[in-house]
């Protein structure tokens, strides 16, 4: 088709503000799939998304609307795929931003939305869930207008439920979102935007073709990792699968790659042609590293292997998912897991237990820090029990917060902000009761229920995004755990010189709690380097016997003790100390509600 | 059930009496309460069930015991026709609460061949005797003493409970100098156990909890005590007076000694169980049932359970640990982890000596203290 007759776009909108519906809506408007025999909310395939109300895959749908070629390009919604998101809006020429009449604006739509403006893209501003009684269609189109300079009157009004007002918004995608520009005849180049794991086909990748052309059976390569493969099948969805010859300029498609391994093909890098290949790939290609760590164990040991295959299996279609084995004295073996970010750690853990059926203990999560040792070694270091000894510097990532909260509860959010070592950087009024705040925050201070706090802080108003900003020195230190004089590696935690006493002090309190009484008094220690900074003690137990036993009860005190003995061999052996697997969470909840 | 070779080899006999007065709160055994109509055909149907038993038992018994329930609390001739209708054995043991003992009662007893009477005291503090719901005062039970006394009675053991809710450190030292004040042969102290589902429990299990930490020293400070006045602590709940005090004789429960030993006993009664030959069974707890079965000449319905050799090696464990008699290794090796043993032992809970019948293991002092955690500790 030729690229005038095309139109690229991707919907800009927070969770629930009814993306998804308007999906549905512009299929079934454009006949590309009848109401009948469309599930519900056609494009968030997975159990998991549909559960949780996110996108999780981008996936492209081609609709024609009155002789143009309108491809949708659906984005993850969350800020631990920021990246995702990026190079899904670099395939598109404009995007729908969408908004809740009743709710308003959003942090995460601000951030997609700056996002969008910044990749150069045409926004259609959207007022979306207008038939709502509690809507404010007016005050939500003037935020709107405000943030993306525009006028309250090309703010288009619609209800994705009723339908009412759609057609307006294809009409406007034709005419306000401009035409692809690449050069038909240049040698081929194709922006992989995204990319699944098909059990029977291999990798899918989903590209835009920016210049030339790509035919079936041709043999294409990636220009930064410099992947080679035979095209097997392209075509596009509409919104099944639909095989072509060609995918031209201007096109979005997808490529069947035969290959097995989805690390292979990255998100942003650049197809071209082996015949004729082109000089420079697309720009903006990064490699994205995880961010957050945690070790995974299974809580049957002898789940190990069935984890570990697990963990091969999702990494197939799960390209930023890294991971090694780890051994944890306490924990046994097995695996510490890098992670985009919170939401992402959760979403493994999830189809982890969902769809392999594991119980897992996860521990703690924590960032990735760059160490420089006192040799002059340059570390980084994903485990607070492998961090060296002689430091002589430490780094650690920042991030950029934006929180936006109704106005009352700002001064709850800043105190939470300033508690986690947060910077102020900015406070803007976006309508008279909705105020953005931005902060910069150690990622680390992030990671764990800082999101919960700010939560319930706000009564759960607060929308929350981030995104990363560097690493920055930080007098951190390791603080150990000691238990019966053993230093248990799973429990070590990084904290900041200033925290790292009352961080210390916290645990072994909560560990003491946690740990029952033995038969010997068992000391628990936090210490910075050989310095303990906090002490607790378990007493001894000094009496543990069954009262009586004769005759007539011998059957149900021997089932007393084997129920005693089992119950040991649940816990985790520290030197001579049980400790409850329980106990090992307690680094996690300790800031539940006490800070 | 029983195999031929078991016939007449059987040293132990318990009978159980399942009538009280009344149910004390703390209770989990299985009684009957009131119910004198009933006295003369249980008495009937326990006999019925020895004569069906008679061929396990060996001629000359080392122990006959009545437990209960309140044997004493039976009527008088029936407890008497009973008396008469068992077999004699060295050790003849009545369980008794002081209220139902009279000096008819004790001389009855003595002339019946009972040679030796646990007395269910529990306590000397009026107060803590009314939050046991026991019925009788601290007189009663010294007047009991002296009843059996009376009768000639040598062998008599005092029962003491610890733990009670409310009870002081003080309090608990008054209960055991005026149970040693009495001199009886023999002391069982128990923890008071509040069990689930009884209706102490209900009541005080509260108290319990708050006061658990407060009274963990009460069972350090029984043995200390009991053994300081010359007793031997010869059980994890049982004292009796040391050789020395007790002119050379062997003052230990005997067939509570059976059990501990693992030795088979037969059990006759209402929810009374048997250990024959490595099968275990527990008679029906309903008194209806009982009867009617055993009046029409059949055994009664039992629940049956099978002790492999594995279980029972760690029964003998369970059971010879409580001892303070070394416990040979032979038999019980193979229910013993290795390894929790060495850490047992570098704890000095647990000692293993090599004496005349081989290897054998000990718990020390303290690890009698934690005796139930270190058994758990040792099983494989």
């Amino acid at each position: 088709m030729p690229q005038d007759l095309i139109r690229n776009f991707s919907i800009v909108a927070h969770i629930d503000h009814g993306k998804s519906t308007l999906a549905d809506r512009v299929l079934e408007l454009t006949d590309t799939v009848s109401g009948r025999e469309m599930r519900e909310q056609v494009l968030d395939s997975m159990d998991l998304e549909r559960e949780r109300g996110i996108t999780i895959k981008a996936q492209a749908v081609r609709v024609l609307w009155k002789g143009h070629q309108l491809n949708l390009i659906d984005t993850p919604g969350h800020v631990d795929f920021t990246y995702e998101v990026s190079r899904a809006l670099q395939a598109c020429e404009g995007a729908l931003l969408l908004v809740d009449a009743a709710q308003g604006l959003e942090a995460q739509t601000l951030a997609n939305a700056y996002l969008a403006i910044e990749n150069e893209l045409e926004i259609v501003p959207v007022v979306n869930k207008i038939d709502l009684p509690q809507a404010d269609p007016d005050s939500a189109a003037a935020d709107l207008a405000e943030l993306i300079g525009g006028s309250p009157d090309d703010v288009l009004r619609i209800s994705a439920k009723t339908g009412e007002g759609v057609e307006g918004i294809l009409d406007a995608i034709v005419e306000r979102i401009p035409a692809p520009v690449g050069d038909p005849e240049a040698p081929a180049r194709a922006l992989i935007f995204d990319s699944s794991y098909d059990q029977y086909r291999g990798v899918v990748a989903f590209v835009r073709v920016v210049d030339g052309s790509f035919g079936t059976r041709e043999r294409l390569r990636t220009m930064a990792l410099g992947t080679r493969f035979e095209a097997e099948e392209l075509g596009f969805f509409s919104p099944t699968m639909s095989p072509t010859s060609r995918l031209e300029a201007g096109e979005v498609g997808y490529v069947i790659t035969g290959l097995k391994d989805v690390s292979k093909l990255r998100v942003g890098d650049t197809l071209t042609a082996e015949a004729q290949p082109a000089a420079e790939p697309l720009p903006g290609y990064k490699d994205v590293k995880p961010m957050v760590f945690a070790g995974l164990f299974p809580t049957d040991s002898d789940d190990y292997p069935e984890l570990r295959d697990a963990l091969e299996r999702l990494k197939l279609s799960d390209a930023s998912l890294v991971y090694e084995p780890e051994t944890s004295q306490a924990l046994g073996f097995g695996f510490r897991c890098g992670f985009l970010g919170l939401l992402h750690m959760e979403i493994v853990r999830e189809r982890l237990e969902r769809e392999f059926d594991l119980d897992l203990l996860v521990t703690a999560p924590t960032v990735a820090y760059r160490v420089l040792t006192k040799a002059g070694e340059e570390v980084e270091v994903h485990n607070p029990a492998e961090m060296p000894n002689e430091i002589e510097q430490i780094e650690e990532p920042y991030i950029r917060a934006s929180i936006i909260v109704p106005r009352e509860y700002v001064g709850p959010v800043m105190e939470l902000c300033n508690d986690r070592r947060g910077t102020f950087d900015h406070m803007e009024y976006l309508s008279e009761e909705r105020v953005l705040l931005l902060y910069e925050l150690p990622l680390a201070e992030v990671v764990i229920d800082f999101y919960d706090q700010l939560k319930s802080r706000t009564r759960g108003y607060a929308s929350f995004d981030y995104d990363l900003a560097g690493f920055s020195e930080g007098a951190l230190v390791r603080v150990d755990v000691l238990i019966g004089g053993e230093p248990v590696d799973a429990l070590s935690l990084i904290a900041h010189r200033d925290g790292a006493y009352a961080r210390g002090k916290q645990l072994v309190e909560r560990l003491r709690e946690e740990i029952p009484r033995q038969m010997f008094d068992v000391p628990i220690q936090a210490a910075i380097g050989s310095r303990v900074i906090a002490r607790e003690t378990i007493k001894a137990k000094r009496k543990d016997v069954l009262a009586k036993c004769y005759g007539g009860d011998i059957t149900r005190k021997r089932k007393l003790l084997e129920r005693q003995k089992a119950g040991k061999k649940r816990m985790k052996q520290v030197g001579a100390v049980e400790v409850p697997q329980e106990a090992f969470l307690a680094v996690l909840n300790l800031d539940g509600g006490k800070r | 059930m029983t195999t031929a070779a078991a016939a007449g080899r059987v040293r132990h006999l318990y009978v159980h009496l399942p009538f009280c007065a009344h149910r004390c709160g703390y209770c989990d055994f299985v009684t009957v309460v009131g119910r004198r109509g009933s006295h003369g055909s249980y008495v009937d149907a326990l006999i019925g069930e020895l004569g069906l038993e008679r061929n396990l038992l060996a001629p000359d018994l080392e122990t006959v015991f009545l437990g209960g329930g309140t044997p004493t609390f039976t009527d008088a001739q029936e407890l008497e026709r009973l008396l008469s209708a068992l077999p004699a054995g060295r050790e003849v043991t009545v369980e008794a609460n002081p209220e139902t003992v009279t000096a008819a009662v004790a001389k009855q007893l003595r002339s019946c061949g009972v040679n030796r009477v646990s007395l269910g005291a529990q306590s000397f503090q009026p107060e803590l005797l009314r939050v046991l719901e026991r019925r009788a005062g601290p007189d009663a039970v010294r007047s009991a003493f002296y009843y059996l006394r009376d009768a000639s009675f040598e062998n008599i053991s005092v029962d003491l409970l610890y733990g009670i809710p409310g009870q002081s450190p003080s309090d608990l030292d008054r209960d055991l100098s005026e149970a040693l004040a009495l001199g009886p042969e023999h002391l069982s102290c128990y923890e008071l156990e509040a069990k689930p589902g009884t209706r102490f429990t209900y009541r005080h299990g509260a108290e319990l909890s708050r006061q658990a930490d407060a009274m963990e020293t009460y069972f350090e400070r029984v043995v200390a005590t009991l053994t300081a006045s010359g007793y031997r602590w010869y059980e994890t709940a049982n004292f009796c007076l040391g050789p020395d005090r007790a002119g050379g004789r062997d003052l230990r429960a005997r067939h509570n000694l059976g059990y501990w030993l693992g030795r088979d006993y037969l059990g006759i009664g209402l929810g009374a169980v048997s250990t024959i030959e490595g099968v275990r069974r527990r008679n029906t707890p309903r008194l209806q049932a009982y009867v009617t079965a055993v009046t029409a000449g059949a055994p009664p319905p039992r629940e049956l359970e099978l002790l492999d050799g594995h279980v029972r090696s760690r029964e003998r464990l369970m059971l010879g640990l409580r001892l303070d008699d070394p416990l040979l290794l032979e038999g019980v090796a193979s229910a013993i982890d290795r390894t929790a043993l060495g850490r047992m032992e570098r704890l000095g809970l647990v000692c293993q000596t090599g004496g005349s019948g081989g290897p054998a293991l000990m718990l020390t002092r303290r690890g009698r203290m934690l005796g139930g955690a270190v058994t758990a500790e040792l099983l494989a």
